[in-house]
């Protein structure tokens, strides 16, 4: 069953600053994300996955199109959108100055819980993320990441069916990441939650989610289960070499491959059919250029290969973390 | 390198039912008027001992000091009772419209509004919680300016609990103006500017007393609803106070308060979605 459909033959025009010219931040968009589902929107910085999910949420009207939830009209409707999802945002401003507890419980009942419940809901959530020590605890006094694991918190209490989480976990130690994870999973598993994430960090990317939808300056170029995706670059593996000064350019095999390699630095990146990188590996692990070597590296396609495959853009902007 | 295709296009329109499908999912519950209110209250409250702490001893000190300042000026006759008036009320204008305009500014430029908007909040409610709770800080000031105020210039201190008609009442007029002001500002300095300006406006206008005021001024000081707040309140340090006038001016106050928190919750509207 698609229960939950968003169709964006969307234009959103928006003006900046006077003279920086109109920005197209999304462009004809169109995603179906299917009830129960962990959905990811992955891009760069810019890639308009933000300004997606504020039209998403009812935050911002787009220019044309339609967003459906649930069978609710959000575009005609704006205000149904708060009454379906529970919207992590990446700002904390609202929060910053109340404690982890307050926040939470506040953030219950302005989702129409009785107070009994906000706080039985509060409590829940805190053991659950493991913020019950800093519950006392100013949002503003903590760490980047436990902040982000409070507004988390706050997101969670009282149930509803669609959660859009826009970068939940930047900042967060691993421990964190993990209890985001399981209680997004439990939520997914008892409540059949649907998961609308939004991230650029490609390794977050490949582990949690079901299916992702890649962006690229305001256009889906891609949108697919992280295993289909990379089967599209499933022909190519990357070897990335590091040498210990400068490369070893006397060596002919490594000047032929200089033209291929993208340089950072010491490090080149290729990307090659499996057998020519077998005979890399067997160049460089060998000779003169060995001497040279300091560290390589042969991995299989990450989403970022694919995101640079499909044509996107940015060259830089993905984060593996 | 493999080229693939996007296997999303743009331009394929589904007609999608224009209401409620049959079978949408039921909606959760919109949180009600007061208890979001009483909510929003608590947690501006709670917001006070983290941070609003110094600002209210800043506001009681300025108070203070202006009434010690004015001693030097004018005796204690009438012109007394207005500038203890209007000082006690300085208070209520420093933070309700000063701090309060500075506070939705910042919320609203740093995106903070989003997280309520994503709430199924009604927006009067986390407008008249933010401007109660801001109402509410001033109390401790504007009692003490009022005792400090008359004990220095020996005026009678019977009549006090006028303040707890006028801070109210002159602190959701202001309130409302200063949130008005922070929501509609473009800029966030934009609305500190607005808050200091009103602030201003409240000093000058409030302290000083009105009949040394050139007639254009005096008009100025006709349209700040503080001054409504400060005349009930001069009013009442008479041997025998006129009633009637003293409700007359409170009822100006709450007009304009009604009205500058309608304003204000239009202006919410407005800048939460965009």
């Amino acid at each position: 069953m698609r229960g939950l459909s968003k169709t964006y033959p969307a234009v959103r025009g928006r003006r900046g600053a006077p003279g920086t010219p109109e920005v197209r931040a999304t462009d004809g968009v169109e995603l179906d994300v299917r009830r129960g589902e962990v959905f990811g929107l992955l891009g760069p910085n810019g890639a308009g996955k933000s300004t997606l999910v504020r039209q998403l949420t009812g935050l911002l009207r787009p220019d044309a199109g339609r967003v459906e939830i649930l069978g609710h009209d959000i575009v005609r409707h704006p205000e149904r959108a708060a009454r379906i999802l529970a919207y992590l945002g990446q700002e904390s401003s609202a929060l910053d100055e109340l404690t982890v507890s307050l926040a939470a419980e506040t953030t219950g009942r302005l989702r129409g819980l009785d107070v009994r419940r906000a706080r039985a809901e509060r409590d829940a959530v805190l053991e659950e993320l493991g913020l019950t020590p800093l519950a006392g605890r100013a949002l503003k006094k903590l760490s980047g990441g436990q902040r982000r694991l409070a507004c988390l918190a706050a997101a969670l209490v009282g149930e509803r069916p669609l959660l859009v989480l826009d970068e939940p976990t930047t900042g967060m130690d691993p421990v964190a990441r993990r209890a985001v994870w399981a209680a997004v999973d439990r939520r997914r598993a008892e409540h059949g939650t649907t998961v609308l994430l939004v991230t650029h960090n490609v390794i977050e990317a490949e582990t949690v989610l079901d299916r992702v939808a890649v962006l690229d300056q305001g256009r889906v170029i891609a949108c697919d289960t992280p295993a289909g995706l990379k089967e599209r670059v499933a022909g190519e593996v990357r070897v990335e070499l590091v040498w210990r000064e400068r490369a070893p350019l006397e060596v002919p095999e490594v000047a032929v491959l200089r033209e291929r390699a993208v340089e950072s630095g010491r490090r080149w990146t290729l990307r090659l059919a499996p057998e020519e990188a077998r005979a890399v590996v067997a160049t460089v692990t060998g000779g003169a250029a060995f001497a040279a070597l300091d560290d390589f590296t042969l991995a299989t396609p990450s989403l970022e290969d694919v995101y640079l495959a499909l044509g996107g853009a940015a060259r830089q902007g993905l984060v593996r973390a | 390198m493999s080229v693939v295709p996007a296997e999303v296009l743009p331009g394929a329109v589904r007609t999608l039912p224009q209401t409620a499908a049959p079978g949408a999912a039921e909606l959760g519950p919109p949180a009600r008027l007061w208890p979001s209110l009483v909510a929003v209250y608590r947690a501006q409250l709670s917001r006070a001992r983290v941070a609003r702490i110094p600002l209210l001893f800043v506001a009681t000190f300025q108070s203070v000091g202006i009434t010690v300042m004015m001693r030097g000026v004018v005796d204690s006759g009438g012109e007394a009772q207005s500038v203890v008036a209007g000082s006690s009320v300085l208070v209520v204008a420093y933070v309700a419209l000063n701090l309060l305009s500075q506070y939705f500014g910042q919320l609203r430029s740093s995106g903070g509004l989003d997280h309520y908007a994503t709430l199924p909040v009604p927006p009067a409610a986390v407008v008249l919680g933010a401007a109660a709770a801001y109402a509410s800080f001033t109390v401790p000031g504007t009692l003490v300016t009022a005792v400090f105020g008359c004990v220095l210039f020996g005026l009678p201190l019977a009549n006090l609990w006028i303040l707890l008609a006028v801070i109210p009442l002159a602190g959701a007029a202001l309130a409302g103006l200063g949130a008005a002001c922070g929501l509609l500002a473009p800029r966030p300095e934009l609305a500190t500017l607005l808050g200091q300006l009103g602030m201003s406006a409240a000093l000058l206008l409030g302290v000083l007393p009105a009949d040394r005021m050139p007639g254009i001024i005096r008009l100025a000081r006709d349209l700040l609803p503080s001054t409504y707040g400060v005349e009930a309140y001069a009013r009442t340090f008479g041997a025998d106070p006129d009633w009637a006038v003293v409700l007359v001016d409170l009822g100006v106050c709450a007009g304009v308060g009604v009205v500058s928190l309608a304003v204000a919750t239009w202006a919410y509207r407005r800048a939460a979605v965009r």
